[in-house]
């Protein structure tokens, strides 16, 4: 999948709140409209990324599971 | 739809440490503001250089995992000598294996994510805990100070 971002951020082996907690301030640290790229190996990671997303207003632009290993593109919306 | 999250904290046992701590930092992280209310055993999470050295106890949680697959331990067995730093062993080692964060690391993100942690006076008097026993960052008040927040239409938890 080739999504353009603007930043990365490695969540892997990192187990819940973790990915979330890091998220949010990586995020927060985008300006309006950047995406992030965020790769973690938690399986809850899914659910809870979508959770936040849909919570916080912020942007899943898309997903996917490869061996394992989720990335996730989530531009900052507002 | 709700914004707040407040917890109270009962137990000092590492199992129930985790929730409120989990839980408050997921809630800043998803927009919304949680508070923390540390009352009696509670407050052991927030007891200086205390939250990596909680224990889980055997006695009376049958649904503890046996240490040994497949060989049942009578639970009465709990109460032996040693056995609850078995126990703690054992679970400390499946939260490495699970990659879970340190109660101290999450205390430590409750605090840079502005989780508001209040410590019972009347615990403290009971219990004989001081301010400066406690990490940096407790306000400490009574029920009215957990009432005043959680009654601005907050989702209310117990551990």
């Amino acid at each position: 999948m080739s999504v353009s971002f603007d930043q990365e951020l490695d969540c892997k082996n990192l187990s819940c709140p973790m990915p979330i907690l890091k998220t949010k301030k990586a995020v927060d640290g985008l300006a309006v409209g950047q995406v992030l790229k965020m790769v973690a190996t938690d399986p809850g990671s899914l659910p809870d990324v979508v959770a936040w997303c849909n919570k916080t207003g912020q942007e899943l632009l898309a997903h996917e599971e490869d061996g394992g290993v989720f990335t996730f593109y989530i531009k900052r919306a507002k | 739809m709700s914004k707040r999250l407040a917890i109270i904290s009962v137990h000092g046992s590492m199992d129930l440490a985790y929730p409120p701590l989990i839980l408050a930092t997921a809630a800043v992280a998803m927009d919304m503001e949680a508070a923390i209310f540390f009352t009696f055993y509670g407050l052991e999470i927030i007891r200086k250089g205390n939250a990596d050295k909680l224990q889980v106890s055997p006695v009376g949680n049958p649904a503890m995992p046996q240490p040994i697959p497949g060989i049942s331990v009578p639970n009465i067995l709990g109460v032996l000598p040693g056995m609850t730093a078995v126990a703690t062993g054992m679970m400390n080692s499946w939260m490495g294996k699970a990659k879970v964060a340190k109660l101290s690391e999450l205390l430590e993100m409750a605090r840079e994510m502005d989780v508001r942690m209040i410590a019972c006076q009347m615990s403290m008097d009971v219990l004989g805990v001081k301010k400066e026993d406690l990490i940096d960052g407790i306000e400490v008040g009574g029920a009215a100070s957990f009432l005043e927040y959680a009654s601005n239409d907050a989702i209310a938890l117990s551990f």
